[in-house]
């Protein structure tokens, strides 16, 4: 009986473990506001499924809710690997209503948008806890990389033991400085990109089927 | 001379700096860290964590902090340590199981109230100002 017992639990293993290798991996596409998370996201959906995940814009918090685009297949190099793609909204520690007033926006509107970006943040720092299998961490390489709250946000990607991608985007732009940011995380890879102009792409899905594959 | 009050009547005429020790932190649960650290800055104070949050306590204090973001009362908090201070001061048993030190100088306050001007590996400047 103990030995049917243990044959049935080695053989239940065996294809739950088969079943998992093939069930998508949910990918979160994280960093700080306005760094350009769903230009990415949604040029990788569309190059892989056709469809885009979100609106993208230039004012701060645009994306207020996690959104998932399920099901991206990407093949590289004979390796491939099944992706959910999870475009969260920018992490930050502060969020004032009035900043979105500087881009004509009305104050009830600018509550609206800030009461649902505090949401989405506070989402977004849930997802990473206890929903995601791996990390797309973007950063705005024409900005300063040395922020607490891409410190912050690094340290809790690798204490959750997460694998994680650093991408520099916006290389389209005169300033953009990819050193700078490989220097501020030494102890990962860092891939440069325009996500806008689909530049590098063919390295990032290289690197996101090796990493997350 | 001990015992002895300042004389401030109350947050207008200063800003108020509470200093917490290691010792201090080590005996309470996360949500209290979080609640000790909120309920201050949340009174306007400027709040010193000897020995900083783990990374899950400062994802969490994330996530409260937002829920209590509030229009024209409280728009979330300032937070500053030393990036990787204590790496290098890892014991031997420690970096051999993996255990990683959370000690990092921790400055936290009212984003509204304060305003990193530097930082890097050794300094970390910080304006404050009053309401």
């Amino acid at each position: 009986m103990g030995l049917l017992t243990n044959l049935r639990d080695s053989i239940s293993r065996v294809t739950d473990g088969l079943f998992a290798a093939d069930e998508p991996k949910r990918i979160g596409i994280y960093g700080p506001p306005n760094a350009g998370k769903t230009t990415l996201a949604n040029r990788i959906a569309r190059d892989w499924t056709g469809d885009a995940v979100g609106p993208e814009s230039h004012i701060p918090h645009e994306t207020r809710r996690a959104r998932r685009k399920e099901n991206v297949a990407i093949e590289r190099n004979g390796r491939k690997v099944n992706i959910d793609i999870v475009d969260t909204p920018g992490v930050t520690t502060k969020v004032d209503y009035k900043e979105f007033l500087e881009h004509d926006i009305d104050k009830e509107d600018a509550v609206r948008r800030s009461r649902e970006a505090t949401e989405g943040v506070a989402e977004a720092m849930h997802w990473l806890r206890e929903d995601v299998d791996g990390v797309i961490y973007v950063l705005d390489s024409t900005t300063d990389p040395f922020t607490q709250v891409n410190t912050m946000l690094i340290g809790i990607i690798e204490s959750q033991n997460l694998p994680v991608l650093i991408l520099a985007n916006k290389t389209d732009l005169p300033e953009s400085d990819v050193k700078q940011i490989a220097n501020a995380f030494p102890q990962h890879e860092t891939i440069p990109l325009s996500a806008l102009e689909g530049e590098n792409m063919d390295e990032v899905y290289t690197k996101i089927a090796e990493y997350f594959g | 001379m001990p015992g002895a009050k300042p004389d401030v009547d109350g947050p207008g005429d200063g800003v108020r700096i509470d200093m917490i020790s290691g010792a201090r932190m080590e005996g309470l649960t996360g949500m209290e860290k979080i609640r000790l650290i909120l309920d201050g800055v949340r009174e306007g104070n400027i709040v010193i964590l000897e020995e900083g949050l783990s990374p899950e306590e400062e994802s969490k204090l994330i996530e409260v902090t937002m829920t209590e973001i509030s229009p024209d009362d409280f728009t979330g908090i300032e937070i500053e340590t030393y990036p990787k201070a204590e790496a290098t001061s890892q014991s031997f048993i420690d970096k051999l199981i993996g255990r990683e030190t959370t000690k990092k100088l921790t400055v936290i306050g009212p984003a509204n109230r304060i305003e990193t001007l530097h930082k890097d590996e050794n300094l970390i400047s910080t304006l404050v100002s009053h309401k």
